[in-house]
């Protein structure tokens, strides 16, 4: 199935070529968790600081290991930043 | 004890400079900058004073911190009664000012009384004396600075100073040092303008010699800085991104407001983000981004130094806006991008560097052009208004054209410097303005983060992130994440956030510090630093009295629970589209709550059990 992918900031280096400043549309396996397309994108449990999937937060740990991502999905994750 | 235990007393209607001793008493409960300026501005000023008239004073201050070897203890507060909202105003800012102010032998300096003529006050250690600044009136900020430095050849001199638009009468102009700092929100600039007092320029050579315990403060300042540069957020993201990396990540959740709140959600944020900061342009290869910069002290470097495209219109022809500048910051970006609802990256630098050239509040100025806005596509205003200008939502030369017209003094400009309440009921549309207090909201919408709503309602100087930022928790998990639309919870919460913020206010340290320091790291800083008992349990009683103490000022300006609240957009107009679909904020949950922790009561008042508790 195809999801979405955005990395931003200094996880932009994870993301595969392509012509967008931050998205990708990219094939993974069916029924893939949340953990574990994190980890396909060498990205470490530290640096998926914030993640969304459509724009809603899914917390670090069990939520991530068990949220089963779908077909059009998209999948947002920042490093730790903040601003103000 | 790291105070000066000094202040400098400006009567600017007599000309005259005197020093006096600190008040001690007051420093021990309310720490210095924010808390103690404020105290002093309590008991010396009528709360019902004309802001802009020669009863106001307005008070340059110092923390206990500032000029010390703790990180980013460079702060100074500007701290007045603000004319854009007849509240208490406090407006604080980095870069080297501050830190100067100190080593000339000073904590802080009282403003009364109006000169008769524009003057600029010389501070060379103790002495301090006023001078004429009749040559630098229709100046603006940056050749202010530049004609004090000329004069006085000391590159080491820091200047702080008003530009053309707070001579103007703009309601929300600046107080600008070291030309791309600010003090920026409230109108304190305004209130400068008013004194006839254009510049303050400081020399110190007296360092500071008087911490209290010199070897615990090395050591707690050394584990500070240890943290901050450990710490992900301080130690990497915000020197490399800025508060920038904030546009995409507040867009994604679905709160970033857009078109003067209209809308939620911009399909623009990611051109103006840090991201596209960071990228090489085409015409030269350079990126908006040159560098990062750091205020007195700091070890984080937050700031931003950019670049305009040469050869973007805004600055083509004109090469002196072609060269490094004070660069986007988020609020800045958001208020000049996505509320007037431009994307254009360069133009929004553009017009940035004028708003620092000429000393305006970027919030308050992008949100008010933004109200024109949709009254100008709502038919309400037109070219007759506007000085020709088709002032249409997302339109960069608009935009351009409007800022440069405005800090010129030209056809709409007194219209602008009113900020967008008054701007509004001037011509019948009030539920445009979206402020509190009569001051305009930074970049996070309420309808999608419900506690920052709350805190909106509540700040004590109008809408204002920087009272307690409550996005820390609510978006970015510091110090735990909370959920962004719950109530449950949020009044607490909010407490948490504007005491600990008012007591970092107080001490000289940038907020910034708190992505990483909790009051565990804070206090024993200023307790080794100050005399007396510092420690974490104080510092917040401390800070919820300064809190408290604020309200009783603008309680006393004629402010009721009827002025925590929110514009009618924000309570009725559910989020459209995006993650945060159908949301409003829900501040009537969360607001009797918070007046019930904060002991007050019911309408709001602080009862006399809370200020007895609080020894006020
Ligand atoms: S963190 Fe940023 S704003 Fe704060 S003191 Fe450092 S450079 Fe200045």
């Amino acid at each position: 199935m195809n999801v979405n992918i955005e990395f931003y900031a200094s996880l932009m280096k994870y993301l595969p070529p392509g012509k967008s400043r931050f998205r990708r549309e990219v094939s993974v396996e069916d029924d893939i968790t949340l953990s574990r397309l994190i980890k396909q994108f060498h990205i470490s449990e530290a640096e998926a600081h914030l993640v969304l999937v459509n724009g809603h937060f899914v917390n670090c740990g069990e939520d991530r290991d068990q949220r089963k991502l779908v077909e059009g999905d998209t999948i947002s994750i920042w490093p730790p930043v903040a601003g103000g | 004890m790291s105070w000066t235990r000094k202040i400098l007393r400006v009567n600017l209607s007599k000309g005259s400079c005197t020093s006096e001793p600190l008040n001690m008493e007051w420093a021990n409960l309310y720490l210095g900058q924010r808390g103690l300026a404020s105290k002093y501005l309590s008991e010396e000023v009528d709360p019902t004073c004309d802001p802009l008239g020669p009863d106001n004073k307005m008070i340059m201050a110092t923390g206990p911190l500032t000029g010390t070897m703790a990180s980013t203890a460079g702060r100074y507060s500007v701290i007045t009664k603000g004319p854009l909202t007849g509240a208490i105003a406090c407006s604080n800012s980095g870069g080297f000012f501050g830190a100067e102010l100190k080593f000339a032998g000073w904590d802080m300096v009282i403003f009364e009384g109006k000169s008769d003529k524009p003057v600029y006050l010389l501070i060379q250690d103790d002495n301090a004396e006023l001078k004429s600044a009749e040559h630098m009136w229709g100046k603006t900020a940056w050749e202010t600075d530049d004609i004090i430095h000329a004069t006085h050849q000391d590159p080491q001199m820091r200047v702080a100073c008003i530009g053309r638009t707070a001579e103007n009468g703009c309601l929300y102009a600046a107080v600008m040092n070291d030309k791309h700092r600010a003090a920026g929100r409230s109108g304190v600039g305004t209130v400068m303008a008013s004194k006839n007092l254009k510049a303050v320029a400081v020399r110190g050579t007296q360092g500071i010699g008087n911490v209290d315990d010199a070897e615990a403060f090395m050591s707690a300042t050394g584990d500070g800085k240890a943290v901050l540069a450990e710490n992900a957020v301080t130690g990497q993201g915000l020197p490399a991104y800025g508060t920038q990396v904030l546009m995409n990540v507040i867009n994604g959740i679905g709160g970033l407001p857009a078109r003067n709140m209209r809308d939620v959600g911009f399909e623009g944020a990611e051109n103006i983000s840090a991201e596209a900061m960071a990228e090489p342009r085409k015409s030269d290869g350079k990126p908006n981004l040159t560098t990062n910069g750091a205020c007195f002290g700091c070890t984080i470097a937050c700031g931003r130094i950019s670049t305009v495209d040469p050869t973007h219109f805004s600055v083509k022809d004109k090469p002196q806006y072609q060269g490094n500048s004070g660069g986007l910051e988020y609020e800045a970006a958001w208020a000049l991008g996505a509320d007037t609802g431009v994307d254009d990256l360069d133009a929004l630098t553009y017009v940035n560097f004028l708003c620092n050239e000429d000393g305006m509040d970027p919030i308050t100025y992008g949100a008010t052009v933004a109200a024109a806005m949709e009254m100008f596509e709502d038919g309400v205003i037109t070219t007759k208004e506007t000085g020709g200008v088709e002032l249409r939502f997302g339109d960069a030369k608009a935009f351009v054209a409007i800022t440069e017209q405005f800090v010129n003094g030209g056809d709409f400009s007194a219209d602008l410097g009113l900020g967008s309440k008054r701007l509004t009921e001037k011509y019948g549309k009030p539920d445009l303005s979206m402020t509190v207090k009569g001051q305009e909201f930074p970049a996070y919408d309420p309808r999608g983060i419900q506690g920052i709503g709350l805190n909106y309602a509540t700040s004590n100087r109008g809408a204002c992130h920087l009272r307690g930022y409550t996005i820390a928790s609510e978006v970015l998990g510091i110090p735990v994440k909370t959920e962004l639309n719950d109530t449950d919870g949020k009044p607490e919460l909010v407490k948490a956030f504007q005491d600990a913020t008012a007591l970092v206010d107080s001490a000289g340290l940038c907020i910034f510090t708190t992505f990483a320091w909790g009051m565990d790291n804070i206090a024993p800083q200023i307790d080794a630093a100050c005399e007396g008992d510092w420690s974490v349990e104080n510092c917040l009683e401390t800070g919820e009295r300064i809190w408290n103490m604020e309200r009783l000022f603008n309680e006393a300006a004629g402010f009721t629970a009827d002025d925590d609240k929110l514009p009618k957009r924000l309570l009725e107009e559910a989020i459209k589209d995006g993650p945060t679909k159908g949301q409003v904020n829900r501040l009537g949950e969360m607001l009797p709550k918070y007046y019930e922790v904060r002991g007050w009561t019911a309408d709001g008042k602080i009862p006399k059990e809370t200020r007895q508790r609080l020894s006020l």
